[in-house]
């Protein structure tokens, strides 16, 4: 019997990011050329890209797009820069998005869509603000200029408590009840599997680094087109929220998903392809 | 049934559950849970029950406390609880429920604590 194989292909990418060396891994799948529209995925704090193997392994989204997803340094199969050990990893929102438009030009990646979940979608919203001529579009799940913080981080990384544990136990309760239990568990299994302080350091970025309340206004959906898409059960980033950020948006279109959580894309892969198909199919026309 | 009558069958609820009593078979701590006004005073050994008593006791010592509203525990344990309604985080950002005390062994076993309040989704709604 012939091996049963995921379509995506994994590869480490060697580039430098602000200036220091690093080896990013990634999984792609899609058109190289012919007109696949590159289309990169940001995972969720503390998580990494396997968030989007449904998406990798969609034949209808792969036939149009090259969909490439990475785990951000210090994620995943991405090793941390040499020296890691001597400091505390913290995301900012400069080194997040220079970590993107990194990874897009050391692919050579012409003007591809981005989609970003969470901090992913927070991102893109600070991509939108400040460099909106380097993408086709951008879609951005899970995100608001700001949300209202619901715990302390300092309980993510001590020695009295697991952190892979404490990490998922936390956001279990932003996945939907509706989503299957298999969906789910692997969901919070990548979340188990976090180095330590990578989630507590991800959250500097969402919390304290990459507010962009007021900076929002300045997004020019004519430059690049910008979609939001939230889960009616995220109570981390509420539709609430998301309503308040796009309706300072003109031109953002807006959705909220029912029956869905925090994570879209890997608690659910079936409903969230509902509502994000639409959105494809209009970016590629 | 109120929802502190609810809570009151947690004792035959979670042995019914044997892999939630596994997980918590590193956990012994005296925990209190506030069903609106009402105390439910909860020993915990090794993940089971060894203790649970309703109502107020003089001079009890607890480690920590979750309290939350009739009205939170009413929506958080439908079968299918409403969004906003259905973790016990999402109670407490929207005001209607706080925890005090040394939430250490709360943390240190979060997934238990999330999954022994929710046990009485289980039970019918009617009851």
């Amino acid at each position: 019997m012939a091996p049963i194989l995921d379509p995506m292909v994994g590869r480490y990418l060697h580039l430098d990011i602000e200036g220091v060396a690093h080896r990013l891994y990634f999984e792609e799948a899609g058109p190289k050329s012919g007109g696949g529209i590159p289309l990169v995925c940001l995972h969720t704090a503390g998580a990494d890209s396997r968030q989007y193997r449904h998406l990798l392994a969609d034949p209808e989204i792969t036939s149009r797009f090259r969909v490439l997803a990475f785990d951000m340094p210090w994620h995943g199969k991405s090793t941390p820069p040499d020296g890691w050990q001597r400091g505390e990893y913290r995301l900012t929102t400069q080194s997040y998005t220079e970590t993107i438009r990194a990874f897009c030009q050391a692919m050579e990646l012409d003007r591809p869509v981005v989609m970003g979940c969470s901090i992913g979608g927070r991102i893109v919203l600070n991509l939108a603000i400040a460099h909106a001529k380097e993408f086709r579009a951008l879609i951005a799940l899970e995100a608001a200029d700001f949300q209202q913080p619901w715990y302390d981080t300092e309980w993510l990384y001590r020695p009295d408590v697991h952190g892979g544990e404490v990490c998922a136990a936390l956001v279990s309760g932003l996945i939907a009840p509706q989503s299957p239990p298999a969906h789910r568990h692997e969901t919070l299994w990548m979340y188990m599997q976090g180095g330590p302080g990578v989630f507590k350091g991800d959250l500097y970025f969402y919390r304290v680094d990459g507010d962009l309340r007021e900076k929002v206004k300045a997004i020019d959906t004519s430059a690049c087109p910008l979609y939001l898409l939230t889960g009616e059960y995220d109570f981390s980033c509420t539709p609430e929220d998301t309503l308040r950020t796009a309706s300072q948006i003109p031109g953002a279109r807006v959705q909220v998903m029912k029956e869905v959580g925090h994570f879209p894309m890997s608690e659910n892969p079936a409903k969230f392809r509902e509502y994000i198909l639409p959105v494809l199919a209009r970016i590629s026309g | 049934m109120t929802p502190a009558d609810r809570f009151a069958r947690l004792p035959e609820l979670l042995p019914t559950d044997a892999d939630l009593v596994r997980r918590g078979r590193w956990l012994s701590v005296a925990c209190r849970i506030d069903v609106g006004d009402e105390p439910f005073h909860l020993n915990v050994r090794e993940g089971l029950l060894a203790g649970f008593e309703r109502g107020n006791r003089l001079m009890r010592s607890t480690t920590f406390t979750f309290r939350a509203t009739v009205e939170a525990w009413t929506h958080h344990w439908k079968r299918v609880p409403e969004p906003g309604w259905h973790d016990l985080f999402a109670l407490t950002k929207r005001g209607a429920a706080s925890m005090e005390g040394d939430l250490r062994p709360f943390l240190q076993n979060l997934q238990y604590f999330k999954d022994l309040l929710a046990l009485p989704r289980r039970l019918p709604e009617s009851a």
